[in-house]
């Protein structure tokens, strides 16, 4: 059959006659067909309506119907108040918001955090969207230039005018982002480093980035947390106390980077021996080799991996909670205990609000890792 | 393998050389390392000199003096620091065993049901994944904890959740066996069963490889799993008799009782992992080729046997290693328990024991170490069994 067909086609004559073949069904129909299409899958398809059912409206009662949308305080989420049984207590999260974003940080000088967000945002937006000319630019910007500027916008500097701001006074998403995007411009050369370590030719040095790599990957985040909160402190000395902000962010940096180092690792196994040994016959030494030939393939390779890595550290930065860093979910926590708001259905409606933080952030970046998997997988074809 | 300029021949100078530089690199490194660590040792030995903390593991002898609320071993706070950090690895251990067993059978079912050819089962599946993935774990504990179980009614309002399980504030109360007369005698039944059931299965494979023809395995097993205990118990005698939880006073008494820090910890661990289960899943049945069914069929074999002999033996060959991983992410992530107050190793070890002895290096490295065998032993065994299933290429 589709011998002939090539066969007509090539004649040319006979091709008006040839129509497609009419699609019996559209693709709804179909799909709605095979909700029903054996004893089995009517009952599969009740199953699973009776389980939408049972999880979705209660969800959406909470959220929408049942909700409480205005109020100054915990009197308008009452049941007693409203009358009527009392889903979501909104007016708890606009009235906190500022503090869920800011934490403590001082309400005068917000509008640094609000241009050092807005830098990070046109730094990231550019690096990451193929489209955009130049992005190498905006990866050196991003890296190097706007740590500093950030650490100086973000802790003040008396020299530049700017009022100190102790970090103990940070909170809520400005330390989730800080802690992640930290961990993130950290772990990313350390983690390279820790990989090329670990395909060294050098025994010590393979040894070294072996032992690192596996201890910190084989212990739970929480340990290290602890450690650099209650070890740390013990092997400096005690003229170099490091801030508890810092500890934890040293902690996270090491976890970080022990994950990113596995990811690199298997860019650099995924590239053919042929990219190395055409480096070498060019006479190119180890490090010229890694740099211009190497690391650029392999990291391209493995930006999915790097992403997905970076959407894991976004949601472990929500342990620092647990050694007493104010974070976001810190932050929901603290508010919803707060007098002013407590009442039966503030927690729930705290912990909801962060779960459509956490979903719409890490949802997003699991999305572009998607987009530039496909691109990758048919830019080498 | 691709060393400083490995493959350009020595020249005259040393510095040239790449062995003598490879051998400087390293010399270099572990001169730096070791002062590294002289230099931490001094600062710890300064800093616990001034703060007057004890040094060595002795503690570990020492009377604990706090309560633990679930162990599995008995323990009272007249017993040692070492005792109530065991309590606090078996819980880890529990808690782990139990979660990866659920999370498995969940995230088979939610992973298979993704790639179901009915569109809401799909759709369904495919919600359930991408929301538990994109949340923290650590708010999915703090929400079943403080959200869903806090708040319950009292024992007196328990809710019945069928087959004589209350639930109530206090935990989950479940009904248990009591032991029969004729117990042991049951058990040796169903011992002697497996045994024949394992002598059945051996001898079917030979049957099939011998003649291609098979018998009613399953069927056969199922009637011996039941058959043997049940008349072991008919000749020994005792009914098998439910010890079913109910309210007595203000509280429930009979039945096994589950904290409710435990069941917040086990529904949240199960639910999360079991979601990046079941896209491992998924991804190892996707990747075995349409071609493998089709040549199956073309065999003649049937449904049922085509998954079973075909699919599911080439899909776990890239499942099993993905699926060691997140074993061991589970066993890791149950040390959030920190956050709800369930009695595992890091919340024993981290909170009322380096509270009440203040020796952080000692309690941590301690924590750290176990964590790295459990994970080492994980590995290992996954492994083996990896290397039982791998594909053997001529």
């Amino acid at each position: 059959m589709p011998m002939s067909h090539v066969a007509d086609t090539r004649a040319g004559e006979a091709a008006a006659e040839l129509k497609p073949p009419a699609l019996e069904r559209s693709r709804v129909a179909a799909q709605l067909a095979s909700l029903v299409s054996s004893p089995t899958n009517i009952v599969l398809t009740l199953l699973a309506l009776a389980i939408a059912y049972a999880a979705l409206v209660p969800a959406v009662r909470f959220l929408v119907v049942d909700a409480v949308w205005t109020g100054v305080d915990r009197e308008a989420c009452l049941a007693s108040t409203a009358g009527r049984p009392v889903g979501a207590c909104w007016p708890f999260v606009f009235n906190r918001i500022g503090f869920f974003v800011y934490g403590q940080y001082p309400i005068a000088e917000r509008w640094r955090v609000n241009v050092t967000a807005l830098i990070a945002m046109v730094l990231i937006a550019w690096a990451l969207a193929p489209s955009l000319p130049r992005r190498g630019i905006a990866v050196f910007l991003f890296f190097v230039p706007f740590p500093i500027v950030a650490f100086l916008l973000l802790t003040g500097s008396t020299a530049l005018g700017l009022e100190p701001v102790p970090t103990n006074l940070w909170g809520g998403v400005l330390v989730t982002v800080t802690i992640s995007l930290l961990g993130m411009v950290v772990s990313l050369p350390l983690g390279t480093v820790l990989a090329l370590g670990r395909r060294s030719s050098m025994p010590i040095v393979r040894l070294v980035c072996v032992v690192l790599i596996e201890v910190i990957r084989g212990v739970p985040l929480i340990a290290l947390l602890f450690m650099a909160n209650r070890m740390l402190p013990l092997f400096l000395s005690p003229g170099m106390q490091p801030d508890s902000l810092l500890r934890v962010i040293v902690g996270v940096c090491l976890f970080a980077s022990a994950s990113m180092a596995e990811v690199i690792r298997g860019g650099l196994q995924a590239l053919p021996k042929g990219q190395y040994e055409a480096a070498q016959s060019l006479g190119l030494g180890y490090w010229p080799m890694m740099l211009l030939i190497i690391l650029p393939q392999a990291l391209k390779l493995v930006i999915p991996g790097i992403v997905n890595t970076f959407i894991s550290l976004f949601k472990d930065t929500t342990l620092v909670t647990i050694v007493g860093i104010f974070d976001f979910l810190t932050a929901v926590e603290v508010s919803a205990n707060v007098p002013q708001w407590s009442s039966p259905v503030t927690s729930v409606t705290g912990y909801a609000f962060a779960a459509m933080f956490y979903f719409a952030c890490c949802y997003a970046m699991s999305r572009y890792s998607l987009a530039m998997e496909r691109r990758l997988a048919t830019e080498s074809r | 393998m691709f060393g400083d300029g490995a493959e350009r021949p020595p020249k005259g100078s040393l510095t040239g050389n790449p062995a003598v530089r490879a051998a400087f690199f390293q010399i270099l490194l572990v001169v730096a390392l070791v002062a590294l660590g002289w230099w931490a040792a001094g600062n710890v030995a300064a800093n616990l000199r001034a703060a007057n903390i004890a040094t060595g593991f002795g503690f570990l002898w020492d009377p604990a003096n706090f309560d633990i609320t679930q162990s599995l071993i008995s323990y009272n706070a007249s017993m040692s620091y070492g005792r109530a950090l065991l309590v606090g690895l078996l819980n880890t251990l529990l808690v782990s065993a139990i979660g990866i067993v659920l999370a498995t059978l969940l995230g088979f079912v939610v992973g298979i049901a993704r790639l179901s050819k009915n569109v809401l089962v799909a759709k369904l599946a495919q919600i359930y994944v991408e929301l538990l993935r994109n949340v923290p774990l650590l708010l999915q504990l703090l929400f079943w904890y403080n959200a869903v179980l806090k708040p319950l009614p009292g024992p007196r309002q328990s809710l019945e959740l069928g087959g004589g399980a209350l639930l109530n504030n206090r935990g989950l109360f479940l009904p248990t066996i009591d032991a029969p007369a004729g117990g042991p005698a049951a058990l040796a039944g169903l011992g002697v069963a497996a045994l024949a059931c394992a002598a059945l299965v051996l001898w079917n494979r030979r049957r099939v490889e011998a003649t291609g023809r098979s018998v009613p395995v399953l069927p056969i097993a199922i009637a011996l799993l039941v058959a043997l205990p049940a008349v072991s118990l008919a000749l020994f005698g005792g009914a098998i008799s439910l010890n079913y939880p109910e309210l007595r006073g203000f509280n429930v008494a009979g039945g096994v009782t589950l904290l409710p820090e435990f069941v917040a910890l086990l529904l949240g661990l199960v639910l999360y992992t079991a979601a990046f289960i079941a896209e491992i899943v998924r991804a190892g049945i996707v990747s075995v080729s349409k071609g493998q069914t089709e040549a199956a069929e073309a065999l003649g074999l049937r449904r049922g046997l085509v998954t079973r002999l075909v699919i599911v033996p080439q899909a776990l060959r890239l499942i099993i290693p993905p699926l060691t991983g997140q074993y061991l992410n589970l066993t890791k992530n149950s040390s959030l328990a920190v956050a709800i107050g369930y009695p595992e190793l890091v919340q024993v070890g981290a909170g009322p024991v380096l509270q009440n002895t203040g020796q952080a290096l000692e309690v941590i490295s301690l924590i750290m170490l176990v964590y790295l065998i459990i994970s080492l032993v994980t590995s290992l065994v996954m492994n083996l069994y990896n290397r039982r299933i791998a594909l053997v290429e001529r």
